[in-house]
Order: C-alpha cells, then sequence, then structure tokens
C-alpha cells in the first residue's frame, strides 16, 4: 500500500508535512505540486479543481480529495499530519496521548489559522512577491498594519504558547513547534527578520531546527531561502493570470 | 473521575462556539458550571479576564485548573476525556481525520464569514457603530462560495459533514449558520436573514442536526432567551 502526499514546499503547511514524514522515516511518494501553476490553470478552466488528478494525499483507498483553493489544500494537510501521526504510531511526544497534551496542541493548532498563518503569509505577499513578481507597491498604511499584526501573533505567542518552556507543550517539540516553526519562516524568505529583537523566540527556533536537524529543517526550507532569487526568474506569463485574484484579495 | 470537580466554562452565549462547547456539554452529560461573560459588556478585558486567558476571548475551559482555549481543542479534549460516544470523535484514523479536517477548515470559512455577516448586519447597527456596506457585500459573496464548499466537498451525499453520524464539525458549523432569530438578541431590530434559505440540502442537514441534539439546542438556547428577556425588560 503505497502513500503519496502531493506538496509544493513553498507552501508553511506542506514544509510541515514533508519535515514530519521525512523526520519519522514514513515511506512516502513525494509528488512535487506548484500552487502558483495550478492557479494558472484554474482561471484558464474556470470552476474546474486546480489539483483535480492530485489529491493532497492518498493512502491506499484513503484519500482526501482535491481543492480548488489553496487555503483549502493547505488546511487538509495539517489534518493529514493528525493522521499521520496515528497511522504510522509516531513517537509519542509528535501528538501526546495524554489528553492535556494533546489540547495545547490542538489548542496552538487552532489558533495558528486566523493569527500567525495569515500574518505571516501576508508577509511574504507584500514585501516579495506582490512587489517583485506584479511590480505593485503596497501602501504604506496597509504595510504597517500587517507587520503590527505580525507582531502582535508573535508577542502573544511568546507570551502564551512559548512563555520559559523549551517547546510549546514542555519539554520535547510536538507538532505545534512544527507547524509554528514554518509560519516563522514564512516572512524570513521575504527578506524580514523575525528574530530580530525577539531573543527567546530565535532561542527557540534553534532548538526546533537542531530536533529536526539542520540538515533536513535546511533542505525543506530551500524554496524560501531562495525566493527572493527565485522571484526574479518567474516567468511574468504565469503569474499574470492570478494577479488581480491576489491584489483584490489583499488590496481592497 | 471519581473526586474530579465540574469544569468550569466560560462563555458568551451570543457567540457561536460557545454555543456549540455550552451543546456538547449539555448533551454528554457532562458536569459543569457556566461563567458568563458578556463581551458587549467587555467582560473579557477585565484583568481577572485576562489572567485567565490572554487572548481575551471565549470560550475558555477550566477543568480542575487546566486551562484550555479554542473552540475546537476544547470540544476534542471534552470528547477524548469523557468517554462520550464514538461517533462525536471517531478513534479511527481515516474517519477522524475526516473531523480534523472540517474543523481546521471551519476556522477561515464557516465561521469568518458567517461571523463577518452578522456582525455587520447585527451586531454594529445593534451597538451604534458603523458598518461597512461593502464589506458587508463581500461577506455575503464570501459565505455562499463557502457554502457551496460545505455542500460540495463536506456534506455530498452523506448525512452529516463526515460521516453517517453527527460529529463535532456537524455541532461546530451548525452554530455558525443558525437562523438568525436564534443568534439575535435584540429580537425586533433582527434581520431575519436564513442564509441557507435557498439550499435544500444544507436545509434538511440543519434539521437533522438539530433534530440530534433536540433537548441540549433548546436549553442552549433558553439561557439565551433568558437573558434576551432581561434585557428587553430593561428597556
Amino acid at each position: 500500500m503505497s502513500l503519496e502526499i502531493y506538496l509544493d514546499l513553498f507552501s508553511q503547511p506542506c514544509r510541515s508535512v514533508y519535515i514530519f514524514a521525512k523526520k519519522n522515516d514514513i515511506q512516502f511518494d513525494y509528488k512535487k505540486i506548484s500552487l502558483f501553476e495550478g492557479y494558472q490553470y484554474s482561471e484558464e478552466y474556470g470552476k474546474i479543481n486546480l489539483l483535480r488528478k492530485a489529491p493532497a494525499i492518498k493512502d491506499g483507498d484513503f484519500y482526501l480529495a482535491e481543492s480548488p483553493l489553496v487555503e483549502n489544500h493547505c488546511s487538509r494537510i495539517v489534518a493529514i499530519m493528525l493522521y499521520l501521526t496515528e497511522k504510522f504510531h509516531t513517537p509519542d511526544h509528535w501528538y501526546p496521548a495524554d489528553l492535556q497534551k494533546r489540547a495545547r496542541v490542538n489548542e496552538y493548532l487552532s489558533w495558528q489559522h486566523s493569527t500567525i498563518r495569515p500574518h505571516g503569509s501576508k508577509m511574504m505577499w507584500f514585501k516579495l512577491l506582490i512587489p517583485k513578481a506584479f511590480g505593485t507597491e503596497i501602501p504604506k498604511e496597509k504595510m504597517d498594519n500587517a507587520v503590527e499584526d505580525l507582531n502582535s501573533s508573535l508577542n502573544l505567542f511568546e507570551e502564551k504558547f512559548l512563555q520559559d518552556r523549551p517547546f510549546i507543550v514542555g519539554d520535547q517539540i510536538s507538532l505545534a513547534d512544527l507547524v509554528a516553526i514554518v509560519e516563522i519562516m514564512q516572512p524570513v524568505g521575504a527578506g524580514m527578520d523575525v528574530f530580530e529583537n525577539r531573543p527567546k523566540l530565535k532561542a527557540w527556533k534553534d532548538r526546533v531546527r537542531a530536533e529536526i536537524g539542520a540538515e533536513l529543517f535546511d533542505e525543506a526550507h530551500q524554496a524560501i531561502f531562495y525566493a527572493q532569487e527565485a522571484v526574479k526568474t518567474m516567468d511574468p506569463e504565469k503569474i499574470e493570470h492570478f494577479k488581480p485574484k491576489i491584489l483584490r484579495y489583499f488590496l481592497s | 473521575m471519581a473526586g474530579r470537580q465540574a469544569v468550569k466554562a466560560y462563555l458568551d452565549l451570543l457567540s457561536q462556539p460557545c454555543r456549540a462547547v455550552l451543546i456538547f456539554l449539555k448533551h454528554n452529560k457532562i458536569p459543569h458550571t457556566l461563567e458568563l461573560v458578556a463581551l458587549r459588556k467587555g467582560q473579557h478585558k477585565t484583568p481577572e479576564f485576562s489572567k485567565l486567558n490572554p487572548m481575551q476571548k471565549v470560550p475558555v475551559l477550566d477543568d480542575n485548573g487546566f486551562v484550555l482555549t479554542e473552540s475546537d481543542a476544547i470540544l476534542k479534549y471534552l470528547a477524548t476525556t469523557y468517554n462520550v460516544p464514538d461517533h462525536w470523535y471517531p478513534k479511527l484514523p481515516e474517519k477522524r481525520a475526516r473531523v480534523d479536517e472540517y474543523t481546521a477548515w471551519h476556522h477561515v470559512n464557516t465561521r469568518m464569514h458567517a461571523a463577518t455577516v452578522f456582525l455587520q448586519e447585527v451586531i454594529f447597527p445593534n451597538m451604534g457603530q458603523p458598518t461597512n456596506p461593502a464589506k458587508f457585500k463581500k461577506a455575503l459573496t464570501d459565505l455562499d462560495g463557502t457554502l457551496d464548499m460545505l455542500e460540495n466537498m463536506f456534506l455530498k451525499r452523506k448525512p452529516f459533514l463526515c460521516g453517517d453520524d453527527i460529529s463535532l464539525a456537524d455541532l461546530l458549523a451548525v452554530c455558525e449558520l443558525m437562523q438568525n432569530s436564534f443568534d439575535c438578541l435584540f429580537q425586533p431590530m433582527c434581520s431575519g436573514r436564513d442564509v441557507l434559505k435557498d439550499r435544500p440540502k444544507l436545509l434538511s442537514w440543519r434539521s437533522r442536526v438539530q433534530s440530534a441534539l433536540s433537548d441540549s439546542f433548546d436549553e442552549a438556547h433558553s439561557v439565551v432567551y433568558q437573558i434576551r428577556q432581561k434585557f428587553t425588560a430593561k428597556l
């Protein structure tokens, strides 16, 4: 029975699944997809699903079906990680059997959906993709608000979720740290140093990277580390298709 | 569970996720006490409440000193700690994944768009705050899109969102999509909007969910009615 996972490592949730599967030696068929290119086709073909032939995950007969939007693909990815912990009996600390510890992981996974995730994501769009790929400048007020939102989320992250603990749930790394780190790394790809003046956050990041393994961590983040370079060589025609939609979404 | 005290639930019953938690507690007869937090009176911003939850949000659960936020985390914790029927949050990985899939999607879809519509149409006007017609129009369109997905990606031909039986997914979703007459504290000024009006499949799903929850549903809402009566009596 083969496990297929469809991933675009430019996307944060996809990185967390990739890292999780690799770290736990879960054998899977890595199906590389490009969410950007998929957007192009969905515009061209109207309402035809972006990932029509590519479910996010296929495990024998069980599969999570295609999704027409990036957002939906990614939210399924997080559910997938929970599924993998059960199916492959990964070490307890990832998603503890202890119900209170597990609840803490769920609490973080839930909270981050409307905070760190969109705020971090937005910085990639605002600081890199929209200006460099679309040639559109972000109005100062919008930029300032976006930075403030991210900072508030990071403050809450440090004060409430991290506090004085080495990891979110306690002494050991869990899915919460994994999901958090990939989101927090996203603005880094846009050239924003989120760890500046945040020694606690930086110490946590170093700890998480060491736990995951520096090599695996860096490998998963290649697309992010080279984002500023990659944007220069992006095919303008490919991205023209979804420019109006993106601009409307972020700037209206 | 011997010697264990009842859980404390900090709720504002005007909040949809809070109602989901209350319905779950009542339906499964989980011993609990309620601490009502009135968001409209700013009770979530007091120093005491902020100490409990720095995020200043509801619902919050306090299980004998274990304090938990986020409605879906709370529901999952209750479902697994209190030995409720399996269908709420199935143990089988494939079935559980379906519920997790929905709860993940719920935040920035069903909840976000339904809440924006409700804020713009009911809450802001009633609190004398400025509304944004463009934002409201966009929220209605977004909600429409979400309902399409709810119907075509989740429900499809099934009786409930994640299978043959009701689960946490249905509970969370239905609390966002009830007729506004239930949500609305200010009955006379209520919009009367039913976002499921032209969607027979979702209408019958909603009835099914409400039937499955009948007593606890009414109980949870009777508290809302009581608050409303107290409030209108003061006017």
